[in-house]
């Protein structure tokens, strides 16, 4: 696992974390840009389908060296995922339950009257789930 | 943690423990050893000292000691590790010091750390089981430099004293040199460098010694300020064995143990302290406090939000946004020693987990009420003392405060569900919601809709306090009647004022309308007293011709409505075969009973009216053709309140649709 973005409705980043081994502008180019994409699918789906739509997107584009995976709630927050391209043993089962462990980790921020919506996520367990994702993918 | 890459060198700045602590320290020290070995000199700590150079502590005492202390597991685990009882592969005088201390820290609720026992710690507690320990512990006379081990329990301002005379003997000695100097064992070298700041605050003062703390139960600031320069924690080697003894230990220990200066123990006037906000912020001990209302309610403890934050994501365990009263006092406890100065754990202590909490301190509603004299101040011992006899007598077992059983919630609901039941009957369908849900929420399930609908049908019945329960039961034994209340339920609770709930409370509507309703018809059609008086509750007097003069009936005899009521019931059905063929005759209840028969006693009245039957029905059907009436214009009305209801339910699908996600960005 490369980096982990959760980005506001407003497109405006609320928490991320790369490993750091390299260079982290990078990464936060490469999922600013992911965004352009993110929209793209979404408004692909039409009014008519937000019910259906579903909230895992997929892999966004895949680059020479990284993947990169979104995912979207229904308040329009994303979660971006940045994986290592040699990280061919992680499946999409895998990224989509990362993902679901990420919104739950979202949704207890979001319960916490403390967290104002829209402030960059501190929380502690927040962090810690997702240092341990970032861990078990590595 | 500062694992020394050349741990050369036991010559480095020695391990400065005070006199007392020394004392303390050698002389468990030299128990756990001379337990097995017999060989250290268990005297004076020079004895001790030189001969402890090359005696370790077996295994057994040593256990046991850290048993005693009743930290976790891990705690445990992580003392022994970093005390370098490991590393070196036994546990020598440093080690077992060092451990010693580092349990000391733990037990004041700081972490594991090396710097943690920089600073002044109180001594380590040690719950030592009733074996002769105990005895030997709390026996101040013999402590001189025999083998007496130390005592550790509450009951320790004589071993202070007695420090302090031995402290006189032991200054030549202690301040420089500590056995640690001379083991071989070179990683814990670096340990002594922090200790060595730790240690030579410490030995600057002697006042260290007071006992403050360690008698009964005191406030967190008090067992923070008194913290005197406890001795350290035995290093002790043999984890694996350890760890699994102390597991089990630990949890047979927590049942029975006290330790009031523990910062992560809630004591019992803290716990009542915190009983009575929660009651000042929400009513219901056994409900919720949202989120908003604790975050107002915490902000004003002046903390910063983050800090506020992570205090709330420790104690929202079930994170459903929020707090039931277990989970409250968590968070209050952690707010208080956070401003007490203790630093935030990285986890939700043991003693603070909702369900330990539950199953130590059952909440019953009248206890609180005792509480209520209580002013804002934390009251001292005595008072927390007769409190709590007081509330022993009055709860008589429902408090279980000695000796919390481990039955955690189970019998803990149940107490919470007998005892609601005795004080607020009108509560009970909350309970079982409540604490169920907060169980199965603790569970996280993700069931995070489940969660907040519960929480909102104990809202909505929360609204219906005015409309008890039992009064549907007399409504559904008329049959004829059943017509009428259907008719009638709409127009109480619109009459009634606070019985109007906005449409998306409607399902409460029927329950308590229903009975209202049901009772005014059926009283109407049998018993004159109770119709009449149900009409008049019902407010439906004013729509009726009748109303005035049966309001004024029903006045007197209201009160006779809910003893009536069941007598009633019986009479009823006799009249009710009687009472048919005249039905048929009136679609609605008998209307013209109330008016015809004005007898205020439902008794003498039901007799009166087997007898006169014939004219009761005569005038019956006069009153139900004037009650046709009245039930036309009440149909149109309440056609019209369904004309808005649909109206609202149209503006709110339309909001609904509105705020559904755009999908356009």
């Amino acid at each position: 696992m490369a980096q982990i973005a959760v980005i506001a409705k407003e497109n405006y980043p609320l928490y991320i974390r790369s490993t750091p081994m390299e260079n982290e502008l990078k990464f936060h180019y490469m999922v600013h840009t992911s965004l352009d994409v993110v929209d793209e699918k979404i408004s692909a789906m039409g009014k008519a389908l937000v019910d259906q739509r579903e909230l895992y997107l997929g892999l966004l584009y895949p680059t020479e060296d990284y993947k990169v995976y979104g995912y979207v709630t229904n308040s329009k927050v994303k979660f971006v995922m940045v994986v290592d391209s040699s990280n061919t043993a992680l499946r999409d089962n895998e990224i989509r339950s990362m993902f679901r462990k990420l919104h739950n980790s979202y949704t207890d921020v979001m319960c916490n009257p403390f967290y104002n919506p829209g402030d960059r996520i501190q929380s502690r367990a927040f962090d810690n789930m997702v240092t341990s994702m970032m861990i078990q993918v590595c | 943690m500062e694992t020394p890459a050349g741990g050369c060198c036991g010559s480095g700045p020695p391990l400065l423990l005070s006199e007392g602590e020394q004392q303390c320290y050698s002389e468990l020290f030299a128990r756990c050893a001379g337990a097995v070995s017999g060989a250290p000199g268990p005297g004076p700590p020079e004895a001790a000292r030189v001969a402890s150079g090359s005696a370790t502590a077996a295994a057994g005492p040593v256990a046991d000691l850290f048993r005693a202390s009743q930290l976790p597991a891990e705690t445990l685990h992580q003392i022994t590790e970093l005390c370098g009882a490991k590393r070196v592969g036994y546990f020598g005088p440093t080690q077992f010091y060092v451990a010693l201390k580092l349990i000391a820290a733990a037990q004041s609720g700081l972490p594991v750390r090396i710097e943690s026992i920089k600073c002044e710690l109180p001594l380590p507690r040690f719950m030592m089981s009733k074996n002769d320990s105990e005895v030997r512990f709390g026996n101040s006379a013999e402590l001189h430099g025999s083998k007496v081990p130390i005592p550790y329990l509450t009951t320790e301002k004589n071993s202070f004293k007695r420090m302090d005379d031995e402290e006189k003997q032991q200054e030549t000695q202690s301040p420089t040199k500590s056995p640690l100097a001379s083991p071989p064992s070179s990683p814990p070298h670096y340990q002594r460098v922090p200790l060595n700041h730790g240690y030579s605050k410490l030995r600057s003062g002697t006042e260290q010694m007071h006992p403050a703390p360690y008698e009964g139960r005191q406030p967190l600031v008090q067992s923070e300020v008194s913290s005197s320069g406890g001795p350290g924690a035995k290093p002790l080697r043999h984890q694996a064995s350890l760890i699994r003894s102390f597991s089990v230990e630990r949890e047979l220990q927590d049942n029975n143990s006290s330790y009031p200066d523990e910062p992560w123990r809630i004591t019992e006037e803290q716990r009542e302290y915190y009983v009575n906000q929660f009651r000042s912020l929400q009513p219901d001990p056994s409900s919720f406090i949202s989120g908003s209302v604790a975050k107002n309610f915490f902000t004003k403890s002046k903390l910063s939000i983050p800090e506020l934050s992570y205090i709330w994501e420790l104690s929202d365990a079930d994170c459903d946004g929020a707090l039931t009263l277990p989970e409250f006092c968590a968070a209050f406890h952690l707010i208080v020693a956070r401003k007490n100065g203790y630093p935030l754990p990285e986890g939700l202590p043991p003693t603070l987990q909702p369900e330990y909490l539950q199953a130590a301190f059952p909440k019953p509603k009248w206890e609180c009420a005792l509480f209520d004299s209580y002013s804002e101040s934390v009251p001292t011992n005595q008072q927390a003392r007769e409190l709590n006899r007081t509330e022993k007598t009055s709860v008589k077992d429902m408090t279980d405060f000695p000796v919390p059983t481990q039955d955690v919630t189970g019998d803990d609901k149940q107490v919470l569900k007998s005892t609601l039941n005795e004080v607020l009957p009108k509560d009970v369908p909350e309970d079982p919601v409540i604490p169920k849900d907060s169980n199965s929420l603790k569970a996280r399930p993700r069931s995070r809709s489940y969660s907040s609908t519960s929480i909102e049908e104990a809202m909505k019945r929360g609204e219906d306090p005015p409309t008890p329960p039992p009064r549907p039961q007399k409504t559904h034994s008329r049959a004829s009647s059943l017509d009428l209340n259907k008719v009638f339920q709409p127009s109480v609770p619109a009459t009634k004022s606070g019985l109007l709930p906005p449409p998306p409370a409607l399902p409460p509507r029927p329950c308590p309308s229903q009975g209202l309703a049901n009772n005014s018809p059926q009283a109407r059609s049998v018993l004159p007293l109770a119709l009449s008086e149900q009409v008049s509750e019902a407010e439906l007097p004013p729509q009726l011709n009748r109303a005035p003069s049966q309001a004024a009936e029903s006045s007197p005899a209201k009160k006779d409505i809910p003893y009536s009521q069941p007598p009633s019931k019986p009479i009823r059905r006799k009249l009710r075969p009687e009472s048919q063929p005249t039905e048929s005759q009136e679609p609605s209840t008998a209307v013209g009973g109330p008016a015809s028969g004005t007898s205020v006693k439902p008794h003498p009245t039901v007799q009166k009216q087997s007898s006169k039957q014939k004219k009761a029905i005569q005038t019956a059907i006069r009153k139900n053709k004037e009650a046709n009436a009245v039930l036309a214009r009440l149909n149109s009305e309440l056609q019209q309140q369904l004309k808005e209801v649909h109206q609202e339910r149209i503006a709110l699908e339309n909001q609904l649709e509105q705020l559904r996600p755009v999908t356009v960005l």
